[in-house]
């Protein structure tokens, strides 16, 4: 009987069940432990224009997620008028549009970005195609080529020559015909025009500089240069290649930002404000946009209420871990097998001195009056049913008892499943009868014990998040009991146990 | 650690837990479409009669409620009885009633019941109270055992037993079980009956346990226990052996009593026998268990006796002492 296959199943069991998991945090930032705290940015973007009583268009750019920020949440809010949001070539944008727009209007676009570690492969915008024919009025031709020429005589490369470029036009060295070409044009456009005429391709791209509590902020300008597949960021001002940490791109595809037909002095501009909040909560809030392809399958795409209900569920496993564990292992007596379980559960609910405090006095309680019930001489079913009335009894008085006395922690008692405290009851006055209080110390021990234990497992919140953020470890977990199952070894107790064997 | 063993320790004994006996040994060698031949007493009855195997005496059968109230002609005429369950497990729900005076059902402890009492213990019974998994029952009731007063000395109460391992048909171990004040008259080990191990060979006491430690003497009757030595013993084995042709059970425990009168009976058969038998054994079962598996020749129950016996013979670690006349 070859136990390969088993060994396999148990092995592809572990495989899918950690690949799920590193899966679910690499691509979704799902972390580990649950204390993580991540930046949340809060953006919100402002339109704002005159109306001219006449059908009007708002056209904006949108950011995406990208290096180093993920885009979780974006609302609008604009009364009056119809949205769509748009994708093309990689960029988004959002278009409103309404019949007639009288006099001021606002429009309100926020969104909540996520400030994650790490590269994403960011779904950029292709490079602008070459632009060769560049023509330019005299005598602006010979300073530009004068330009160019002494940049590329200092440069290797398209990036080493647009900072010698951008350089050109630093402030504290700016050259003759650099000051001559600034009369005429503007900085950023000027830029990407030389760098065009050299052959580099390059686009002017306009992205936030994230500062909290800053208010009525605009975008600044930046060029994108492309090498080949590579690309890189330069600051115009200063010629520095590369993006600050704090820089949000808005837009990248070389578009306008904001465009409006039928108005007047449109403007945009940006308030911003930074939040630490848990890592889990972060994650909970992603778009739905993430969450529905087969391998993504997540609690979080369910309503509130089944998560919450999934959140326990999902944690049963652990506990019925902890069973096995003890059991296979250790070897401790228990009264029903999966008992424990359920009473931690129930200490979930109750915490865990009030929980204890209140199954030591319901099943005490049930214990002496059941033992006057089996005096009665009454058939089985009847008498569990008699005990499930008295445990509800019991639990009534306590909790109404608790309540009188001020005690509010009486009154979750409610929580233990009555029909199980009830056959725990039976099984332990039946235990009593037959094998002596012992015994009944011993499983009731064990079974508290084991409920203890389980509860501390299931309440950990570490595990709780690992549950129920990681399906894959259901399988991880199924993995092990599987391995538990087929274990052949000696328990714990057992060295207790046939210790007088061993020592003649 | 002073009352802790190491792993490699009980290794090396060949003790066989827990874990290991449900995986290697039941739930390799015992099909579950078995279990209810020896889970229900009746089943397993009814089989060895049909296989010649002795039984005690039976003396009728209660199924249902209504019945319960007619048990007192059933017992009318039965000086003493014993009223178990069929399905019932590790010696829960069996009364033994040693003899009646009068309206009174005295038990072996002194204990005096009532008609009342018997019927609410078979109602008890009969309503799943003592079965496995709670599921209704039948109430079997048997004639008393006269048993052999050779062990009058070694026993308090009730019954001493033997169990006998039974794997593929040999038997590997033994040991017999008495009863003391602890177990109020039972022979289950863990509720306190003492356990002697028996040399295979010879039927001679080779060790006691009581509550997995070491005994030498019986605790209520004060006999040392070296002189045990069982007649028959050959017989006896024989017939446990014949119980893997009646289950078909690969690894079995076989509950032997030995009667006055009708010599060794089948008490009962258990799918899942425990292991405390390796206690008053004082040794694992591992090697006995692997030299059997080991085995590949067809054998008769005889046969397969004499395999065991010339193979698991040893030597007894209590004192030797002459066979006293009791």
């Amino acid at each position: 009987m070859s136990r390969l296959p088993f060994y396999l199943i148990v092995a592809l069991l572990m495989v899918v069940g950690i690949a799920m998991s590193i899966h679910r945090h690499v691509e979704f930032e799902v972390p580990w432990t649950p204390g993580e705290q991540r930046q949340v940015w809060e953006i919100e973007a402002q339109v704002t224009f005159d109306g001219q009583g006449e059908p009007a268009k708002v056209d904006m750019a949108l950011p995406s997620s990208q290096d180093g920020f993920r885009v979780l949440t974006e609302h609008t809010a604009s009364p009056g008028y119809g949205l769509a949001f748009l994708q093309e070539n990689g960029a988004r944008r959002a278009e409103w549009s309404t019949r007639e727009a009288v006099g001021d209007q606002r429009l309100y676009y926020t969104a909540q970005v996520l400030v994650t570690e790490g590269a994403r492969k960011a779904t950029a915008p292709p490079p602008p195609p070459p632009v060769t024919d560049v023509a330019w009025e005299r005598p602006y031709d010979t300073a530009a080529q004068q330009v160019i020429d002494r940049a590329w005589a200092r440069s290797s490369d398209a990036f080493t020559f647009a900072r010698e470029l951008l350089s050109e036009f630093a402030d504290d060295r700016q050259g003759e015909n650099a000051r001559l070409l600034l009369t005429q044009f503007d900085r950023v456009p000027l830029a990407v025009r030389l760098l065009n005429q050299a052959g580099v391709a390059a686009r002017e791209v306009s992205g936030l500089m994230l500062d909290s509590g800053r208010r009525r902020q605009s975008l600044t300008s930046w060029i994108q240069v492309y090498d080949g597949d590579k690309r890189a960021l330069f600051n115009p001002a200063t010629g520095e290649q590369g993006k600050p940490d704090n820089l949000l791109m808005w837009e990248s595809a070389g578009n306008a930002v904001l465009e409006v037909e039928g108005g007047r002095d449109s403007r945009i501009s940006f308030s911003m404000l930074v939040r630490n909040q848990p890592a889990a909560a972060a994650v909970r809030s992603q778009l739905a946009e993430d969450s529905d392809t087969l391998l993504n399958f997540s609690i979080h795409s369910l309503p509130l209420e089944e998560q919450a209900l999934f959140q326990t569920i999902l944690l049963i496993p652990i506990g019925a871990l902890v069973v096995v564990l003890l059991r296979v292992l250790i070897g401790i007596k228990t009264s029903g097998t999966f008992m424990p379980v359920l009473i931690a559960l129930a200490f979930i609910q109750t915490t865990l001195l009030t929980g204890l405090v209140g199954f030591l006095l319901v099943v005490a309680v049930g214990l002496v009056i059941r033992s006057y019930l089996s005096h009665l001489n009454l058939l089985l079913v009847a008498r569990v049913t008699a005990v499930i009335i008295t445990v509800i009894a019991i639990i009534s008085i306590f909790t109404v008892l608790s309540y009188r006395f001020g005690l509010n922690a009486g009154l979750t008692i409610t929580f233990f499943p009555m029909i199980i405290l009830s056959w725990t009851i039976e099984r332990m006055s039946i235990l009593w009868e037959e094998e002596g209080p012992k015994e009944v110390l011993i499983q009731g021990g064990g079974s508290l014990l084991t409920a203890v234990l389980a509860y501390l497992a299931m309440n950990n919140p570490w595990i709780r998040h690992i549950t129920f953020n990681f399906l894959g470890l259901q399988l991880i977990l199924m993995a092990l009991i599987l391995l538990l199952g087929n274990y052949t070894g000696y328990r714990l107790l057992e060295l207790r146990r046939f210790k007088p064997v061993t020592e003649d | 650690m002073l009352n802790w063993t190491s792993p490699g320790k009980l290794k090396a004994k060949g003790i066989i837990g827990m874990n290991r006996r449900n995986i290697r040994y039941i739930g390799r060698y015992n099909s579950r479409k078995l279990y209810p031949l020896v889970d229900d007493k009746l089943k397993t009855k009814l089989l060895a009669q049909e296989y010649g195997i002795t039984t005690p005496e039976h003396i009728g059968t209660v199924s249902t409620q209504f019945s319960v109230k007619h048990i007192s002609e059933m017992l009318a005429g039965h000086n003493g009885f014993v009223i178990k369950p069929a399905k019932g497990s590790g010696g829960k729900g069996i009364l033994v009633i040693e003899r009646v005076e009068g309206k009174h059902f005295i038990k072996p402890s002194g204990a005096e019941l009532d008609i009342e009492d018997v019927e609410r213990h078979v109602s008890n019974i009969l309503s799943g109270l003592y079965s496995l998994g709670g599921s209704p029952d039948v109430a079997l009731v048997e004639g008393l055992i006269n048993f052999d007063t050779t062990f009058a000395a070694y026993t308090y109460e009730g019954v001493p037993d033997i169990r006998v391992i039974v794997f593929k048909g040999y038997p590997v171990m033994a040991m017999m079980r008495l009863s003391t004040a602890a177990s109020d008259g039972k022979a289950n080990l863990h509720q306190g009956a003492v356990g002697v191990g028996i040399d295979i060979a010879s039927g001679r006491a080779v060790r006691g346990v009581q509550f997995d430690r070491s005994r030498t003497d019986h605790p209520d009757t004060g006999h040392e226990l070296a002189s045990l030595q069982i007649t028959g013993w050959t017989t006896l084995l024989e017939l446990a052996s014949g119980c893997y042709e009646m289950t078909g059970l690969g690894y079995l425990g076989t509950d032997m009593v030995l009667d006055r009168d009708r010599g060794p009976m089948l008490l009962e058969l258990n799918a899942r026998p425990g292991l405390a038998i390796q206690m008053a054994n004082g040794e694992g079962l591992r090697r006995r268990l692997d030299l059997i598996e080991a085995q590949t020749e067809e054998r008769s129950a005889a046969e397969r006796v004499a395999f065991a016996q010339h193979h698991f013979a040893r030597q007894g670690e209590l004192q030797e002492a002459p066979a006293e006349a009791i």
